[in-house]
């Protein structure tokens, strides 16, 4: 990276912009944010979809190629759009906090917009098309004569589940998981928007060193920073998926 | 195998989750409130009639349809050659070729934003449309090269063989079989395209300036400073065009697939 002593990029490499920025307690906390955001909407996104893909792939209802539409389509729909959507809906004004006062559960409106919580919320609707599609694929590997087999054996449906579905699930849930986990720390138009200024992760911290402060040193330590995360990610899950395979 | 009705409805219960933000929005654009709040005090289509008289969002709309059209003829140009070659010979650095060009798809577009920016700055790049369409290609191409890779893997390899044996050359093989037979996942792939590009908004916010901005970063830039019926219309407008384009995807080679 290059140097700047007063702003202005020179040509000289340099490691000073790495440890000034491995040495501030802030930075560090942002990194340690990133993880804690993806790996908190990685967990709602798998949980919520998890029962979506289920249902369509056991269901024999002739709903089924309209709802799997349904399900993939607001991938298509651009990022800002939807956190939109979630500004109007989990803002004062909204209709979560409108429902909640009118029914008298809530004396003041409860604070979900412009926090972490609703960058939480938000993220993990926007991320569950891309776990579920995860899911289905792997669920396309899974014979339902396994299910039968075990019901004919006597297992009971929760023991069938946990047992024989859930196991032979692994694969789409770790593709899933991979795949939400990356989305999620890399997110930015759902943090800057829906965070209000008040979420700091690493790719609002990006785009606030690049563009606003205009330190792009910084800015390119913050990014491989990222990528660096994403890469131990992606190994850490690899060398899991292989060892659960060996099971 | 059956399903429960606990399991129905929560189910149920999901999808009105995924699709809350969609739904609300939609009802929202039809509030005449000068800000949005729920439930509204009139209702109206104000704020479709506000959004065609502003020249703001008009002028960046026909900025990014601009864009979006020459990514897609970019990407076809280069994208289409790219896959024949990476399917059909094999050369040195075949492999790197395909993971160079597969590769933005993995990559935040954070980073590849700021990349793109530190590299473009010096190129006097910033805020013109080539760098926008540069910049867009640079995340686009990837689902239009794998469409078209997957179609050209797929071709019966007996098609080629009998027109070749018939006396077409082989440059009208690869124009009258070849191609020809790939065109639905070129327009699959093609669509896909022009929305990444109209929707993209991270990279953008990079390479964009006063003089050029594109719509998804007026609506970003607007979104931030209060909740406007206005951009709640809007999205309903960028809505329908997605859902024109999944009708479009799913009638040529099934959206699941498409999106893989």
């Amino acid at each position: 990276m290059k140097a700047e002593p007063s702003g202005v990029l020179t040509n000289m490499w340099t490691t000073q912009n790495y440890v000034a920025f491995l040495s501030d307690t802030f930075s560090l906390w942002i990194v340690g944010r990133t993880i804690w955001l993806g790996s908190l909407v990685t967990a709602l996104a798998l949980i919520l979809s998890y029962p979506i893909a289920l249902f369509l792939f056991r269901t024999e209802s002739r709903w089924r190629g309209v709802l799997s539409v349904l399900l993939i389509s607001p991938l298509l729909v651009s990022s800002v759009v939807r956190t939109f959507g979630w500004m109007i809906m989990l803002g004062d004004h909204g209709p979560v906090n409108a429902m909640l006062l009118g029914f008298g559960l809530l004396q003041h409106p409860m604070n979900i917009s412009n926090n972490f919580t609703g960058v939480v919320i938000a993220l993990t609707e926007i991320l569950m098309p891309y776990m579920a599609l995860a899911l289905l694929s792997g669920f396309g590997r899974v014979d339902p004569a396994c299910e039968e087999a075990a019901a004919t054996l006597g297992a009971p449906p929760w023991s069938r589940f946990w047992r024989v579905t859930l196991p032979l699930s692994l694969p789409g849930i770790a593709l899933g998981v991979l795949i939400c986990f990356a989305l999620a720390m890399s997110s930015f138009v759902t943090p800057q928007l829906l965070g209000g200024g008040r979420v700091f992760v690493l790719a609002t911290e990006v785009y606030d060193s690049a563009m606003v402060s205009l330190n792009w040193p910084r800015a390119a330590v913050q990014s491989v920073c990222l990528l660096t995360l994403l890469l131990l990610a992606l190994a850490g899950l690899n060398r899991l998926t292989k060892s659960l395979a060996r099971l | 195998m059956k399903t429960s009705m606990i399991q129905r409805l929560a189910v149920a219960a999901l999808y009105l989750f995924l699709l809350a933000p969609i739904l609300l929005t939609i009802a929202m654009s039809f509030s005449n409130d000068p800000v949005i709040a729920f439930p509204a005090d009139s209702w109206g289509i104000g704020a479709y009639v506000a959004l065609m008289q502003n020249q703001q969002f008009t002028a960046a709309f026909g900025v990014s349809f601009v864009i979006a059209v020459a990514v897609v003829l970019l990407c076809i140009a280069a994208g289409v050659p790219a896959a024949y070659a990476i399917v059909f010979h094999s050369f040195p650095g075949r492999d790197a070729l395909l993971l160079m060009l597969t590769a933005p798809l993995l990559l935040p577009t954070i980073v590849l934003g700021l990349a793109l920016l530190l590299v473009f700055i010096k190129l006097k790049l910033i805020a013109t449309y080539f760098g926008l369409v540069i910049g867009h290609s640079v995340v686009a191409l990837p689902y239009l090269m794998r469409m078209a890779i997957t179609a050209f893997e797929n071709l019966p390899p007996e098609l080629s063989n009998a027109a070749a044996t018939l006396g077409a050359s082989p440059y009208q093989v690869v124009l009258r079989i070849k191609l020809p037979l790939i065109r639905r996942a070129i327009l699959a792939g093609s669509t896909i395209v022009f929305l990444v590009s109209f929707d993209e908004v991270v990279i953008s916010l990079f390479l964009v300036g006063p003089r050029l901005t594109t719509l998804p970063i007026e609506v970003f830039n607007h979104v931030g400073l209060r909740a406007d019926p206005q951009v709640a219309a809007l999205s309903v407008i960028l809505v329908l065009l997605s859902l024109a384009i999944v009708l479009i995807l799913e009638r040529t080679v099934g959206l699941a697939k498409a999106l893989k």
